[in-house]
């Protein structure tokens, strides 16, 4: 598994055509306690950069984009009870979506994690 | 840029707390520290927190009273040595300038305390209206710190023990640590506290002192913007502004009853027509659940009309949901009122709930 991280702090993790994508503990440090998570539906198509979801924390609402094209097949339900995941594991338990991913050779053009810390210090 | 931002005379202390300094009302001022927001909303219903708000115009008004009264909704005879009242500063039109505090924490004259953003304005426009008749000194060379919670007293009573006497929206002249403080019982959060008053150049070490008190947490401006929201306090130019009046801003309470029946402030006509009509729009609160909706969210009856406006908005920590603040048509006024808010194009079921959203915790006696 590779996991790619963008410039705006999403990362993105793939699993053969499925990437599993959330916001970077950096990101939910930045933005502070998360209280809410807007996610899209299931079988939603995606381009790169498109704003698919919106984390609330209490103090402002903060868009997310897809950081590849691709279809999303599941969402993290979980976080509609428990946004605090997003803080607590943002690349674990606070996963936001599933993406089908359709040109897997945009991964190629994202941040690897050298590459991301270097980006976040 | 921070080169251009005033700074307070705790804006050494903010950085070494680490706190997030953001621009706000041309200040450099701290959002939030390392605790966060949720955790510095809870500290302070819990405990007690302390605010810089030096940032906010601090003056003193000495001379003809009636000249600065004409401006403001108080009547000024009604507050005795000792005692503080919230008023606000409406325009001919009825809309508010500013909301302040006057009182009269010693024998000199009126001391106020306006809005930051507002205060060169607020500042000039009664400079210009009370010429020749009063003197107004803005009070630059002092800070403002803020001692917020059910422990603030606690905290006070060690070490300043003659403070405790007073009740809320009583002030007074008092020694804290050896420096002299004009102090009121009275803050933005709803809970109990005071407001202290201090020459700049101590109010590092006053600080310092009241952070190491075990009680108390350094609280930023996010945390008093969702302290004030659960407690029903407008902010100033979101919750109120020049084209909203006392009437529709649900603050006919700070307009003193002699000043409405001699109708002697500006825009006193308005205000009495919308008083009698009963037709303007009014400021109430709201709850949903899900996402938080923020100022400029558009709120919707049931079948989809909109019938009013979010002006603030967010999570409240104590309340644990959103909660919101907005002006809606008089239909809908009434507290358990179903409406929806469009947050994002998405209608979200919302209900008109009374204000304050967290009850008020004021010590008064």
């Amino acid at each position: 598994m590779t996991t790619r991280y963008t410039e705006d702090h999403e990362w993105i993790t793939v699993d053969g055509d499925i990437a599993t994508v959330g916001i970077t503990a950096y990101a939910a440090g930045q933005l502070g306690d998360v209280v809410f998570v807007e996610l899209p539906e299931v079988g939603k198509s995606l381009s790169k950069g498109d704003e698919f979801a919106v984390v609330e924390s209490v103090k402002a609402a903060s868009e997310v984009y897809a950081p590849v094209d691709g279809e999303i097949t599941a969402i993290n339900d979980a976080l509609e009870g428990e946004p605090a995941k997003v803080n607590e594991d943002a690349t674990g338990e606070g996963w936001f979506v599933k993406i089908k991913l359709a040109d897997a050779s945009q991964l190629d053009g994202l941040m690897d994690e050298a590459a991301y810390t270097a980006h976040t210090a | 840029m921070t080169e251009t931002l005033h700074k307070t005379p705790l804006h050494a202390l903010h950085v070494e707390l680490g706190g997030k300094m953001v621009p706000f009302a041309d200040y450099d001022m701290p959002v939030q520290y390392p605790l966060g927001i949720m955790g510095e909303h809870r500290h302070c219903r819990d405990k007690v927190g302390l605010f810089d708000v030096s940032h906010m115009g601090q003056a003193r008004y000495v001379g003809d009273e009636a000249a600065l009264e004409a401006l403001l909704t108080c009547d000024l005879t009604e507050i005795s040595a000792g005692e503080q009242k919230y008023t606000l500063l409406p325009n001919e039109r009825g809309g508010i300038r500013d909301d302040l505090m006057v009182s009269r924490p010693d024998g000199n004259g009126i001391y106020l305390v306006v809005n930051a953003a507002t205060k060169d304005a607020d500042f000039a426009h009664i400079e210009a209206a009370t010429a020749g008749k009063g003197t107004l000194t803005r009070i630059p060379e002092r800070a403002l710190l803020a001692l917020q919670g059910p422990a603030a007293k606690d905290v006070m009573a060690r070490l300043c023990p003659e403070a405790c006497k007073m009740v809320f929206m009583q002030c007074g002249v008092f020694t804290l640590d050896g420096v002299e403080v004009m102090m009121s019982r009275s803050g933005y959060t709803g809970e109990d506290g005071f407001e202290i008053s201090i020459p700049a150049a101590e109010a590092d070490r006053i600080a310092r002192l009241l952070l190491a008190q075990d009680e108390v947490e350094a609280i930023g401006l996010g945390a008093r913007d969702s302290l004030r929201l659960e407690a029903g306090l407008c902010l100033y130019g979101h919750d109120m502004d020049e084209n909203r009046t006392a009437v529709e801003a649900s603050l006919i309470w700070a307009l003193a009853k002699t000043r409405r029946e001699r109708g002697d402030f500006p825009g006193a006509d308005v205000i009495a027509k919308q008083i009698e009509e009963k037709t303007c729009q009014k400021r109430v609160g709201l709850t949903l659940s899900g996402a938080p909706a923020r100022e400029g969210a558009e709120i919707a009856d049931k079948s989809g009309n909109i019938i009013g406006v979010v002006t603030s908005g967010g999570f409240g920590p104590t309340v644990n949901g959103p909660v919101a603040m907005g002006y809606v048509d008089r239909d809908f006024m009434q507290p358990g009122t179903e409406v929806d808010i469009l947050v994002r194009g998405k209608a979200r079921a919302a209900t008109i709930t009374k204000l304050p959203f967290v009850p008020a915790n004021f010590y008064r006696g």
